[in-house]
């Protein structure tokens, strides 16, 4: 006993142990879950992998990129990362900015209500909208454009109809959570700068374009940021469209690629090659993005 | 008080242990992507059950959905964990769990090669490697024609006088004419109108030595017809859904939407299952030949059931699915109950395979199987290699889509794009 609480005394409770101990369950969870799997997967991109010994197989894996598939999956990830930014920073800033407004009426319905579908499980979303997207012209989505004298489109079998489908899904799925991203950014902008805008004779719109629009410049940041790991990390809702074969790789991510290759064709070391050039990927795009708006020039702020 | 409930607790255990040893049950794991399978599989070992009294077999079946279970099995048997004694699996998935140089399932040739003198070895030879047997095949997966009987006969076509495919176009083109409605339906999202089609012709994806063929004279020949069906005769339309298993296409075939289907054997289940409203209006017939005696068949699917090295109990695991699916009474049950044609040939003239069942009550053939007996032997044999669930992959998501749906690739370049994609 007393042996037990000396080592607690000395050890657990000292001031040097203790930090450790209580950061100790990120670190071990990182190194398991993050470090190890990471270093695993870019030993696995120089491999050869079936059941028996991996072989060596040096850059083989990172020379097979060069294919029209891994081109595909890249103009898709791209392309849906691309629209799906576009249309979730404006939208919800407008939402955001119409109940944030004491205008509007029953704001907390409306704000749970669009909060709803990001709860919703993607693949059971992903089961509604394949039926919703489905090509007779009774679906959902025909009838909508029925309405408009447009004949029905067999929507998951053509490009544009395709990205148009994901796009919807996307949206649905995370407007309400970048509204609620938008509204704590509205909420912080001090009430006195809009009075003193009205002082000034401000319109309704240069109030908007001059005091809100640069107030939540890092919630845009922010928002931008993690749109574009989600764009490009995006493989439920193209599971839910198609499951593993898309036709002519209409609706293929990079990530059902590595789905696709990994585990339909057990082809683990290509897998891990692309999953490799994913991460640089997504690196350097944010990068870049982050550098426009200059996030990295300390100086200036 | 307290020695009486001692002996008590002694006497029980005692009983239950001199209980569980007299049965000898051995639990058996199974996983597998079809109910129907685990439905049959459990029948089985009730019959098992009763024949040894003295080694009694406990099935776990665990269904799940079909890439799920494939790619669960793949990471258990990589990892050297977690895998069940036995599992289904699909033809087109299983060249992967043969990769490498050590295979994770267990060579069945002690069970399977006594009675391989009486049953298609083709079909085992999709599921082998280095002469080992690694899976029990389901069925043969015959090919046939499912005609509409209804719309035939206000079209006034006999499907008897339908002998060539030259003449199923002639004859679409009536029914085209009194219904209005096409003849059949293609699929451009899979790889059920195509492969059969291949298969039938002669030809294949791969050449024997494992070399690819898909970019042959003959298959450009199939790919052309198809493509010909539905844009320039116009009797045939791309499958609802873009393809057979799709629920657009259930709900439109069930509505009447077209006239005719070409689909193995095995999908006769599906019809009696999503296709209510056709009872009693089908009729199944062999396929139209391509030249004068041709073969009217091909064999298609399939799933492959194995035994992980895993497995505790790995000859007992092999000896019940040998007696399960290979027997002559597990024979006779695959045709009664699930309307799947055995691989087991000798079982074929027995007289319980012609007596009515669910299917002929369904379908408007008084003897299905007879048919089968006349087409047994214009099966031809397919090609399994390392590539094939990549050659499987490009025909569903390309090939066809590409020539019949986008229309951008004629049947040469998209035949031609695939094969040198699989030649690399």
């Amino acid at each position: 006993m007393q042996i037990l609480k000396n080592f607690y005394e000395k050890y657990i409770n000292s001031r040097k142990v203790a930090p450790y101990i209580f950061v100790a369950p990120f670190i071990i969870v990182f190194l398991v879950f993050y470090l190890y799997p990471m270093i695993s997967t870019i030993i696995m991109s120089f491999q050869e992998i079936g059941f028996g010994e991996p072989k060596f197989v040096g850059l083989e894996n990172y020379r097979d990129l060069f294919n029209v598939h891994y081109k595909n999956a890249l103009l898709t990830s791209t392309n849906y990362t691309f629209w799906t930014i576009l249309v979730l920073v404006p939208l919800p800033i407008v939402l955001a900015v119409l109940l944030n407004s004491d205008k509007t009426k029953f704001t907390n319905f409306f704000r749970s209500s669009i909060f709803m579908p990001a709860l919703t499980s993607v693949i059971v979303a992903g089961m509604f909208f394949r039926y919703a997207f489905g090509e007779q012209a009774s679906t959902l989505a025909n009838s909508i454009i029925g309405v408009f004298g447009l004949e029905p489109i067999t929507w998951l079998q053509n490009s544009i109809p395709a990205m148009i489908a994901l796009v919807v899904l996307c949206v649905w799925r995370w407007l309400g959570v970048n509204i609620i991203y938008f509204l704590s950014g509205l909420q912080s902008i001090p009430e006195e700068i809009y009075e003193a805008a009205d002082i000034d004779g401000a319109s309704s719109w240069d109030k908007f374009k001059y005091i809100t629009i640069p107030s939540l410049k890092p919630v845009i940041i922010y928002v931008i940021t993690i749109s574009v790991f989600g764009g490009y990390k995006m493989f439920a809702e193209s599971y839910a469209y198609w499951q593993t074969a898309t036709p002519n790789d209409i609706g293929m991510t990079i990530v059902s690629y590595i789905y696709q290759t990994g585990f339909n064709n057990f082809n683990m070391g290509f897998a891990s090659a692309i999953g490799i050039t994913l991460l640089l990927i997504v690196l350097i795009v944010n990068i870049i993005q982050l550098n426009l708006f200059g996030l990295f020039k300390k100086g200036e702020q | 008080m307290k020695k009486s409930l001692l002996i008590l607790l002694v006497s029980t255990m005692l009983l239950i242990f001199t209980v569980s040893a007299a049965a000898e049950t051995t639990t058996l794991t199974f996983w597998t992507f079809q109910e129907l399978h685990q439905q049959f599989l459990e029948k089985e070992v009730a019959r098992w059950n009763e024949n040894n009294p003295d080694n009694q077999i406990n099935l776990e079946a665990t269904v799940y959905p079909y890439d799920q279970m494939h790619n669960k099995l793949l990471i258990a048997l990589q990892s050297g964990v977690g895998a069940p004694d036995m599992a289904d699996i699909e033809i087109s998935k299983f060249a992967n769990y043969l990769k490498g140089s050590n295979p994770q399932l267990v060579p069945m040739n002690d069970v399977v090669e006594p009675n391989m003198d009486k049953m298609i070895e083709a079909r085992f030879a999709n599921y082998a490697k280095n002469g080992n047997y690694y899976g029990i095949p389901y069925h043969v997966g015959a090919t046939v024609m499912y005609y509409n009987m209804e719309m035939m006969d206000a079209a006034g076509v006999d499907i008897n006088k339908i002998v060539t495919w030259d003449d199923f176009v002639e004859a679409g083109k009536k029914v085209k004419d009194a219904t209005g409605k096409p003849m059949t339906t293609v699929e451009v999202t899979e790889h059920w109108t195509l492969y059969p089609m291949i298969s039938q012709i002669g030809s294949d994806i791969f050449a024997e030595d494992g070399s690819v063929i898909l970019d042959n004279e003959k298959n450009e020949r199939v790919l052309t017809f198809i493509n010909d069906m539905v844009h320039k005769h116009e009797i045939a339309i791309p499958a609802p859904g873009g393809f057979h298993h799709s629920e657009e296409y259930w709900n439109f075939m069930n509505n009447e939407g077209a006239a005719t289907l070409m689909m193995p054997l095995w999908y006769m289940g599906r019809f009696v299952q999503y296709m209510p409203d056709l009872k009693g209006k089908m009729a199944i017939r062999p396929l139209p030949v391509w030249d004068e005696g041709g073969n009217r068949s091909a064999g298609m699917g399939g799933t492959g059931t194995v035994v992980t090295i895993q497995s505790d109990q790995q000859q007992l695991a092999k000896e019940f699915l040998a007696e399960a699916k290979l027997s002559v009474e597990a024979s006779h049950k695959l045709w009664t109950e699930l309307g799947f044609d055995p691989v087991r040939w000798g079982v074929w003239d027995d007289p319980i395979m012609s007596e009515p069942n669910q299917y002929t009550e369904y379908f408007r053939n008084d003897d299905i199987f007879g048919m089968l007996l006349e087409i047994r032997d214009e099966i031809n044999p397919t090609m399994v290699t390392e590539q094939y669930p990549k050659a499987i992959d490009l025909l569903k998501k390309n090939v066809s889509f590409k020539v019949i749906k986008q229309q951008s690739h004629t049947p040469a370049e998209a035949l031609e794009e695939a094969a040198e994609e699989l030649r690399q």
